[in-house]
C-alpha cells in the first residue's frame, strides 16, 4: 500500500517541478501581455524567419519581447514600438510591409494583374462574340432537324 | 497580331522566370541593416578584461574601428576568429568586441584558447546593446568611420573574401578621408 502512495508523491513532485518551469514568463499585467501578444503577432522573428515574434522561442525573440514589454510599461504607443524595431532591424521585421515607393509594386502588383487579366478577358469575349455569327441552315438540315424533333416528341408521349 | 498571341505569354513567362531565378540566389538570412550610414548606437559598457572600467562609443570617435559581435557559445565565431587575429596582428584597424550574452569566465577562457584580436571587448550581458545594433545572428561585424557612422555590416562570419574585397579596402578609404 505504501508503494503506490510513494509513487503518487513522486509524480506530484515531478509535476510540481514541471509546472514551476512552465510558468516562467508569468504575466504580471494581463493588459500589457495582451498588447505585447498583439504586437508580437505582427513582428517577424529574425532568427527563425517564418515565425512571428509571438510564436518564436528563440533567445532573441525572448529578449525582444522583454524590450517590447518594457516599452509598453513605459507608456509608448504601438507606433513608437514598431518604429523602435524598424529602426534596428528594418522593414523586414514587419509581416505587413509599409506602403512606400519601393513597395508600390508589391502592394499594387496583384491589382495590376487583375486589371490586365480582366481587360484581356473582355477583349477575348468581344472578339469571340464577333466571330460567332449565326450560320444559316440549309433546307436539308432544316428537314433533318424537324425529323429529329418529331422523333423525340413521339418517344416522350 | 497572330505572332503577338504567342510571344506575349512567352515574354511574361521569361520575365517571371528571371525574377524567380534571381530570387534563388538571394540569401534570406542577410537582412539589409537599416543602420548603414547611420550613427552607431551609443553604448557604455563594462570591459571584459577590466570589469572596473567602462568603454563608451564616444571614446572611439576620431578613428575607424571594427565592432565585432561575438560569444563563446557561437560556433561560427570560431570560423572567423583566426582571420580577426590575423587582422589585428597587421595593426591596420582596431577591433572592438561586443561579447554578446556570454558568461565572463567562458568568454575569457575562449579568448585565452583562440587568441584575443580585440583592443577591448565590452560585455553585453542581457543583449540590449545587441538589439540597438540590430544583431540577430552572431557573429556580426560593423565598420564604423571616424565620425561614428556605421558604413558596413557583415552578417555572419567574416570571410577571407569579405575581408579582402570589402572590409579592408573600405577601412583604408575611410582612414584617408
Amino acid at each position: 500500500m505504501m508503494r503506490p502512495a510513494a509513487m503518487l508523491l513522486a509524480l506530484s513532485l515531478a509535476f510540481g517541478v514541471a509546472s514551476a518551469k512552465e510558468a516562467e514568463p508569468l504575466a504580471e499585467d494581463p493588459a500589457v501581455e495582451e498588447r505585447l501578444n498583439r504586437l508580437a503577432e505582427e513582428i517577424r522573428c529574425l532568427v527563425c524567419q517564418n515565425e512571428s515574434l509571438a510564436g518564436s522561442r528563440a533567445e532573441l525573440a525572448n529578449d525582444l519581447r522583454r524590450e517590447i514589454r518594457n516599452l509598453i510599461k513605459s507608456g509608448k504607443s504601438d507606433k513608437e514600438i514598431i518604429d523602435y524595431l524598424v529602426q534596428r532591424y528594418g522593414d523586414f521585421v514587419l509581416y505587413r510591409p509599409p506602403v512606400k515607393s519601393t513597395t508600390y509594386l508589391l502592394w499594387g502588383g496583384p491589382f495590376l494583374l487583375l486589371l490586365g487579366g480582366g481587360a484581356a478577358l473582355i477583349v477575348y469575349l468581344r472578339r469571340r462574340g464577333a466571330q460567332l455569327k449565326e450560320a444559316p441552315l440549309s433546307d436539308d438540315q432544316h428537314a433533318r432537324a424537324a425529323r429529329l424533333l418529331e422523333e423525340q416528341g413521339g418517344e416522350r408521349s | 497580331m497572330g505572332k503577338m498571341r504567342f510571344l506575349l505569354p512567352l515574354a511574361i513567362f521569361l520575365i517571371m522566370a528571371a525574377f524567380l531565378v534571381k530570387g534563388l540566389f538571394l540569401n534570406p538570412r542577410e537582412v539589409p541593416s537599416p543602420l548603414i550610414d547611420k550613427p552607431a548606437p551609443s553604448f557604455s559598457l563594462v570591459q571584459l578584461h577590466e570589469p572596473e572600467r567602462t568603454l563608451a562609443r564616444e571614446d572611439l570617435k576620431g578613428q575607424v574601428w571594427l565592432f565585432n559581435v561575438w560569444a563563446s557559445w557561437c560556433v561560427s565565431c570560431r570560423e572567423e576568429h583566426p582571420l580577426l587575429v590575423e587582422l589585428s596582428r597587421q595593426g591596420l584597424v582596431p577591433i572592438y568586441g561586443l561579447n554578446y550574452k556570454d558568461k565572463r569566465e567562458d568568454a575569457l577562457g575562449w579568448l585565452a584558447q583562440f587568441g584575443n584580436p580585440y583592443t577591448a571587448s565590452v560585455v553585453d550581458r542581457d543583449g540590449r546593446v545587441g538589439i540597438d545594433y540590430g544583431v540577430y545572428g552572431v557573429p556580426e561585424t560593423f565598420v564604423v568611420d571616424k565620425n561614428g557612422v556605421i558604413r558596413y555590416k557583415q552578417i555572419g562570419p567574416v570571410t577571407r573574401d569579405a575581408l579582402d574585397k570589402k572590409i579592408i579596402p573600405l577601412v583604408k578609404q575611410l582612414q584617408q578621408s
